[in-house]
């Protein structure tokens, strides 16, 4: 720990930082464009220069380390002076367009132009203008802006793990671009759109659509993967614009995935404002009143044990532990909240988590993957084993499809019999994971969502102990989730009661007549088709799948315009908060099932959001602990069986179209033709 | 970068160069053999008539495993690839203070009188190609051009176009200083040490 004494004030400093990590530490910022603490050192836009006693000349604090007894001076004459220099030539060739700039107001360059800027220009020669160049349909680029810190460059190399983009030429020739300008073909794209210090690259969804001071700004996290990933959603009036990251170190540090960010056009588009009830062939436009009364009539004439409830991808826990109410109320065991049929067994915590927790992935040093792809499924997961791979050499093997994940992998088998010669040790990986110091598994939907879901579990189980996975300090068995609503919903019990049905029984049972309604709460991943004559309820925000075979659609509101308690795939408890009210008639989905239980005669116990969090918490008290993630108790679970022959399938082929939001989201769709099946080719090199 | 390869059929090394570019691999620790992708875009330059295609920096880039982006971003910075096909005589015209004291201009005005083209163009019977290039740390003997590999020095209009015409004829002439004095000895002859080994 060097000591550094920074404006005369001493500080100490941690090993391995730099001279300007120890200013900031002692409180001194200094003005700065290239350095980012996530990336490697550049040095090349000199603008943190500061003094340091004994040195000749003003050093770039980014890129001196801290070294013991410097005594460094960041608010001289000198130093000012020097900075004054360094924005001068970095505004030589930098356009004065900021009125039509969409970074102005929250542009590094404009703001440290404010302190540093000289007020008129000495430069009378030509400025230096740059072609745009197309990096996709994510990112806008006006590339006359740039002022070459290479951020961009470090992040989609060492961060995204795509080398797309770099420096061209040189000097006054350099300009950045992808190969010939391709699409970049990482879901992690746009993040560069946040590291640009200036308006270089923008967001292309977003252009000119408002100025950040107009927006209204919700604290929320994401819902369109497992990971919750914190997000700011802004809005203007009652639609969003745009959501970008907000700091979580343990979650997503500062980044979010390209549909995180971009899908939000589709909050927009095909909408459930109002309630409808189906007449005849059509569904028709109705009110609250008249979709209650039908559903009313239906159930009356029906008997709980001929209804079945399931909670979508995207729920939020109060409207699910509602549902479950209602149900319980309704005398009905049929409920489900594992669309795809995972095999995930509710009892134990231990066996349905992350365990590692997001952020201690990247210390473990062996890794097996088993029917997932975390690129797809979760991102930010994905850049976590990236890391673990980069910086500490892990290994890690595949079982089921071996896709690129950006980091090398050894595939070992398509399937089941890859998995038991595992176990029994005729794979030599197995004796990679008994050797590592922190080996672990992931355990994806492409493994369980299957008729021997519960007997894989059971061996990856095996295989978890069999290699020392678990250890007082370490829990190296994951399930990686792709639904936001899973976890919540397993810590909520949102699985079939004694006797009830799960969702592959509750089609076959719909199929054959023996279902009469189905109440569907955002859920829209099943084969509608086999619903046959049951009465459908669907409750949700979007016209997708559900809503098109549904006999009553209750109009919900999206996770944009809600209070809810999501559970990520760690079993981190978080909350989203409401930044547009719900569209048109639609409501809070926990309001909608507590006014329909008032209807049904079975009138749910709350009546505020604190009534039904209360509730929650009395039903499970990890929903008590709001941003923490406890260790989940390792206890025997998974069911011994046979294993099926069939190889796994990824469950998810196309990111960027995975929900009902992404579906009608414009821009998710214009990356799915550009990007999706296009990625090996993006990335060739036979171009 | 413009242009595609001249060829139709995909750039890859002859058999002597793969030589060469292997033997240009051994010189970096096994682990590092990204770092041959000079030499191996010099080889490649070579064999493709002085330029390198896009074509080729996939090429190389394949061969040495690594994005192409990366060997784009090498090719792009140092100006002794080009990026667009050139002529067989490429013609580098140092323009720096000391050549052009000497007398640079009137070198290029001999070469657009004799070629018919001036800096960054292409004569239209396809035998010269005239750059501009930075100082060549020959201004002892300025002023001087560069064509392919060799440094002609002392010029002056009517010796560069007597190269340039003996080019033309398919022939090369002698590199060097095109005076009379030889390496960068005074012009007026030795003052000093003007015996080898001599006794005074
Ligand atoms: S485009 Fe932006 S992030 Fe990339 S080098 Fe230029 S200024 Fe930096
Ligand atoms: S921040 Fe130090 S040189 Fe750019
Ligand atoms: S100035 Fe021409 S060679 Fe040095």
């Amino acid at each position: 720990m060097p000591k550094l004494t920074i404006d005369g004030v001493e500080v100490d400093a941690p090993d391995g930082a730099t001279v300007l990590q120890a200013c900031q530490l002692a409180g001194k910022e200094v003005p700065h464009f290239c350095f980012h603490e996530r990336l490697s050192v550049a040095g090349n836009c000199r603008m943190c220069l500061v003094e340091m006693e004994r040195a000749p000349k003003p050093i770039a604090s980014c890129a001196m380390p801290a070294g013991e007894g410097m005594v460094i001076t960041t608010d001289s004459d000198t130093v000012r002076q020097a900075r004054r220099g360094v924005m001068e030539f970095l505004l030589i060739n930098h356009p004065l367009d900021c009125p039509i700039c969409d970074q102005g107001g929250e542009c590094d360059l404009q703001d440290q132009a404010v302190a540093y800027g000289g007020d008129r220009t000495r430069y009378e020669e030509n400025k230096r203008a740059v072609t745009d160049k197309s990096m996709g349909p994510l990112v806008n680029t006006v590339m006359t802006r740039c002022i070459h810190c290479t951020r961009c460059v470090r992040f989609t190399t060492e961060i995204a793990g795509v080398s797309e983009i770099g420096m061209l030429g040189r000097g006054e020739h350099a300009e950045i671009s992808s190969y010939l300008e391709r699409s970049l073909t990482s879901e992690l794209s746009a993040n560069i759109i946040d590291l640009c210090p200036v308006g270089a690259l923008t967001s292309k969804p977003y252009a000119f659509a408002a100025r950040p001071w107009e927006l209204k700004k919700a604290e929320s996290v994401d819902v369109l993967d497992a990971v919750g990933a914190s997000i700011r959603v802004d809005a203007r009036g009652a639609s969003v614009l745009r959501v970008v990251p907000r700091l979580h170190e343990n979650v997503n540090e500062e980044w979010i995935s390209d549909k995180t960010r971009f899908a939000c056009d589709g909050l927009r588009r095909q909408r459930l404002d109002q309630p409808y009830v189906r007449r005849g062939e059509k569904l028709e436009p109705a009110t609250w009143d008249e979709a209650f009364g039908a559903i009313g009539e239906r159930i009356a004439a029906s008997d709980g044990k001929r209804i079945a409830a399931i909670a979508g991808d995207l729920c939020d826990g109060e409207s699910m532990l509602a549902l479950k109410d209602l149900m319980g109320k309704l005398g009905s065991p049929h409920l489900d909240c594992r669309q795809d049929g995972a095999k995930v067994d509710a009892n134990v915590r231990a066996s349905y988590l992350l365990n590692s927790s997001i952020a201690g992935l990247e210390t473990a040093d062996a890794v097996l993957l088993i029917g997932t792809d975390p690129r797809r499924e979760a991102p930010l997961v994905n850049l976590r084993l990236r890391r673990a791979w980069l910086e500490g050499g892990a290994e890690i093997g595949v079982v089921g499809p071996a896709r690129d994940l950006n980091y090398p992998v050894t595939a070992l088998g398509a399937g089941t019999d890859t998995l038991t010669a595992l176990k029994d040790g005729k794979i030599a990986f197995l004796e990679t994971l008994k050797n590592a110091e922190r080996p672990a598994l992931i355990l994806g939907m492409g493994a369980l969502a299957r008729s021997d879901g519960a007997a894989i579990l059971a061996v990856a189980r095996e295989i978890a102990d069999l290699t020392g996975m678990i250890s007082a300090d370490w829990n190296g068995f994951n399930v990686l989730h792709t639904a936001a609503a899973r976890v919540g919903g397993l810590d909520l019990g949102i699985v079939p009661g004694a006797g009830g049905k799960d969702v592959p029984s509750i089609l076959d049972a719909a199929t054959n007549g023996e279902m009469d309604i189905v109440y569907l709460l955002g859920a829209d991943e099943i084969d509608m088709s086999r619903f046959g004559d049951a009465f459908v309820v669907y409750q949700g925000h979007h016209g997708d799948a559900g809503a098109h075979r549904a006999d009553v659609i209750l109009p919900g509101a999206a996770y944009t315009e809600k209070h809810g308690t999501y559970v990520n795939t760690e079993g981190r408890v978080q909350l989203g908060r409401p930044a547009v009210p719900p569209v048109g008639e639609a409501k809070e989905d926990w309001k909608i099932l507590r006014a329909l239980s008032d209807v049904l005669g079975h009138k749910l116990p709350y009546d505020t959001l604190g009534d039904v969090r209360s509730a929650m918490v009395a039903a499970n008290p990890v929903f008590d602990e709001i941003d923490i993630v406890s260790k989940a108790e390792w206890a025997p679970f998974g069911t011994a069986g046979a294993l099926g022959e069939a190889a796994f399938e990824l469950p998810i082929d196309d990111f960027y179209l995975t929900d009902p939001i992404s579906r009608a989201s414009v821009t998710m769709a214009a990356c799915s033709r550009e990007l999706s099946g296009g990625t090996e080719k993006g990335t060739g090199t036979n171009g | 970068m413009s242009g595609t390869s001249t060829s139709k059929r995909p750039f890859v090394f002859t058999a002597d160069n793969k030589v060469l570019a292997e033997a240009a691999i051994t010189h970096y620790p096994a682990d590092r053999s990204r770092s041959a992708v000079m030499p191996l875009l010099d080889i490649a330059q070579r064999q493709n008539r002085g330029w390198v295609s896009h074509e080729i920096v996939e090429y190389v880039a394949e061969y040495l495993d690594m994005p192409v982006i990366r060997v784009l971003e090498v090719a792009t910075f140092y100006s002794m690839y080009n990026l667009k096909p050139v002529a067989k005589n490429f013609v580098q015209i140092c323009r720096t203070t000391p050549c052009w004291l000497r007398g640079s201009d009137d070198l290029v005005k001999a070469f657009r009188d004799f070629a018919g083209c001036g800096i960054g163009e292409t004569s239209t019977d396809g035998a010269f190609t005239m750059i501009e290039v930075e100082c060549l740390g020959a201004c002892c003997n300025s002023p001087m051009v560069q064509i392919n590999d060799d440094y002609y020095e002392d010029l002056t209009p009517e010796r560069f176009t007597k190269i340039l015409r003996t080019l033309k004829e398919g022939k090369t002439p002698d590199p060097g200083p095109q005076s009379t004095r030889s390496g960068s000895e005074p012009v007026g002859g030795l003052t000093s040490l003007t015996s080898v080994g001599g006794d005074d």
